[in-house]
């Protein structure tokens, strides 16, 4: 019997994922706290442009870019480049 | 003149040597060698070094300043790590071509005048193509020919840009050029090439996973740093590099989502954050040029770091395809921990160290904005913040996930050997060290540094872009959206001459063959007519003259043939009496004479 590992275990994964998903939302809230204090001169806030200071912009940028990425690779990309793995040997 | 020796003859020589220790003692010596070097460089005092004059040329083959340093420091640590990662493979032909293109990189780092750089840039090549060939499969000779050749390439458009500079302006210093004129254009086309700019790229995807385990480790740190360091030498501020850089970031991590291979994953990344530089060095103020810089010394490290990784699980597993790999964290657990950081400090993660210098171009790129007419810094700042979320998901979750993770492929190995650990964990420890506590870094800058990164809107916008984007990569994942890793290749640009290659040789074949047998055929029987005509063409000619002139003088039938038959031996074989000789050339001359 080989030994359990802590991912063959799908109860673990979930926890995993929750402990993602949570930590998403929290990097939410942090980022209004922050926006409130920033514009309250609580605390100093550094930023280049207007919509640096939009709640959620930098979270909103990462995930569209990705879903981006993914689909233009996906969809757009592959069909056009792909080729079986002995193409040049041909 | 100091008592120190050349850096680059310490590693090229002492690489040399090797071949001649055995066993541990051959161990202890590589790394000797590394250390012996440093020692060595920390003694050199600021300037010019090693003056020789060669022909005309006054050359400056060590020139030691903050920028050359700071590329000098990190190429003996990376030479350091990367021996103790390839003690284990017992492969002399690696050891010391190694060793060679180690040395070659740094005597380009540190040399003072184009033509020793551009020697330096050759060597680099020859080193380099070594540490390809060395892998001894089919592919991988095939790769490193295509290599050689682009390469072989790139280092005469160099010499060709050197030679017109040096033409225009009868300087060979490594100073600042502006864009102007045939030579400086051919230098940037030049270092572009090992820059691996887009389309000019290719060599670096196709070559380097064909590399050897310790050979990909040593590529990735010099050849394209080389050209980042050049190109900060030569060519900041030159307004080009900028859109160069953002095409640079921008393009490989496309191909880097559909590849299989999990070092080319990395070329690609590697491409990608070398763009970092790029935009930084085209921006070229001082905040630019340090995050440029530093970022090559931390990517040296991190990437170093992630293709050590990933040769250890191939050498493990011997599998490096997506396809075939996953569920690694059993039996290569600290393998896997140091992916992780190395993976960690690419996406600059904070703590690590890609935070504490992709940042700086960033912040560059968005201060030049602001400036007057410089609009379109936006659109590099907004592209940039793309490459960044970007590099995470290919480079920051896809390697560690589809090879220590995922599904469970079913390797059951051991893990990656003692010196392969420590290897992996110096460049771990570095990473974190210098993402923690950036100012020793910072220090070796070449100018100085007046930037923080630990701001608290810096470290809350970095991690929630790096936390979305694994957002995004765990929902198109579960969703079943995100692409399956599939056994294919993808054609990049090198099919221009890999496939419509062979296109042209075919059409070549067909146009050029028939006409060179034409041209064959036309030549030859040319020739054998000409040549049939003029062996006698003197005696034909006097004949002629001399037919009509007896003719007129009465001379008929059987004396005439007797006279005809005389004087075409006679000219045919040289006999002419000396007077009739004599008569014909004076006769010529005074023809000359009156006709002049």
């Amino acid at each position: 019997m080989e030994k359990k590992h802590v991912f063959d275990d799908p109860r673990n994964v979930k926890k995993l994922l929750k402990i993602f998903f949570s930590s998403v939302v929290i990097l939410l809230i942090l980022d209004g706290f922050y926006i409130v204090l920033s514009k309250t001169h609580v605390i100093h806030s550094h930023m280049n442009y207007q919509w640096e200071g939009f709640w959620g912009f930098y979270a909103f940028y990462g995930f569209v870019a990705c879903v981006i990425l993914v689909l233009v690779s996906k969809y757009i990309l592959r069909p056009l480049v792909k080729r079986e793995e002995d193409y040049y040997d041909k | 003149m100091t008592n120190s020796v050349l850096p680059a003859l310490i590693f090229m020589i002492g690489g040399f040597l090797i071949p001649f220790f055995k066993g541990r003692a051959k161990s202890v010596y590589m790394m000797f060698i590394p250390l012996v070097g440093f020692v060595n460089l920390i003694n050199i005092p600021l300037g010019d070094h090693f003056l020789m004059n060669f022909s005309d040329f006054k050359l400056v083959l060590l020139h030691i300043d903050r920028l050359g340093l700071l590329f000098g420091y990190i190429y003996h640590i990376i030479a350091l790590i990367t021996v103790i990662y390839i003690l284990n493979f017992k492969n002399d032909v690696e050891y010391v071509a190694g060793f060679f293109y180690a040395g070659a990189a740094l005597g380009a780092v540190l040399a003072g005048d184009l033509f020793s750089f551009f020697i330096f840039w050759e060597m680099l090549t020859i080193g380099s193509v070594m540490l390809i060939w060395a892998r001894k499969t089919k592919s991988s000779q095939a790769a490193g020919l295509r290599y050689l050749l682009v390469h072989a390439f790139g280092g005469l458009v160099l010499l060709a840009g050197i030679v017109l500079h040096y033409t225009e302006t009868g300087s060979l210093e490594m100073l600042k050029l502006t864009l102007s004129g045939p030579g400086s254009y051919l230098i940037f086309l030049g270092i572009g090439i090992n820059c691996a700019w887009p389309v000019l790229h290719p060599w670096l995807t196709d070559a380097y996973p064909e590399a050897t385990i310790g050979g990909t480790v040593f590529l990735s740190a010099f050849t394209t740093k080389t050209a980042v360091y050049a190109l900060a030498r030569l060519f900041p501020g030159t307004e080009a590099l900028i859109w160069i850089g953002v095409a640079m970031a921008a393009f490989p991590i496309f191909y880097a989502v559909i590849e299989n291979d999990l070092r080319r994953v990395l070329a690609y990344s590697l491409i990608n954050q070398v763009g970092f530089m790029v935009v930084g060095i085209g921006i070229g103020t001082e905040l630019a040029i340090n995050g440029a810089c530093a970022h090559a010394f931390n990517d040296i490290l991190f990437k170093g770091l992630l293709f050590m990784s990933m040769g250890a699980v191939m050498y493990r597993t011997g599998k490096i395809n997506a396809t075939d790999l996953g569920g690694l964290y059993k039996s290569m657990p600290w393998t896997a921990l140091f992916c992780c950081v190395g993976a960690a400090s690419i996406s600059a993660f904070p703590l690590f160290s890609g935070f504490v210098s992709k940042s700086m171009v960033m912040e560059a790129a968005a201060s030049g904005s602001h400036l007057m007419g410089q609009k379109s810094y936006v659109v590099v700042w907004l592209v940039l913040l793309f490459a960044s979320a970007g590099v995470f998901h290919h480079a920051g979750i896809k390697i560690p996930f589809f090879a220590f993770f995922g599904h469970d492929a079913g390797h059951r190995v051991k893990e990656a050997p003692l010196n392969m650990l420590i290897a992996m964990g110096i460049a771990a420890f570095l990473c974190i060290f210098i993402g923690t506590y950036p100012k020793p870094l910072y220090d070796l800058l070449p100018f100085p540094v007046d930037y923080h990164p630990y701001t608290i809107s810096h470290v809350l916008s970095q991690t929630e872009l790096l936390f979305f984007s694994a957002l995004a990569f765990t929902l198109l994942l579960l969703s079943g959206i995100y692409p399956a890793e599939m056994r294919a290749l993808n054609v990049d640009a090198d099919w221009i001459y890999r496939k419509s290659g062979k296109a042209l040789y075919h059409a070549f074949d067909g146009i050029l063959n028939p006409l060179n047998a034409w041209c064959d055929r036309v030549v030859r029987g040319t020739a054998s007519r000409t040549a049939y005509f003029f062996k006698d063409a003197g005696a034909k000619i006097s004949l002629f003259v001399a037919v009509n002139i007896w003719l007129l003088a009465g001379y008929r039938d059987q004396r005439l043939e007797i006279k005809k038959k005389k004087l075409y031996n006679d000219i045919l074989h040289g006999t002419l009496p000396a007077g009739i000789g004599a008569a014909v050339t004076i006769t010529f001359i005074f023809l000359v004479y009156v006709l002049i």
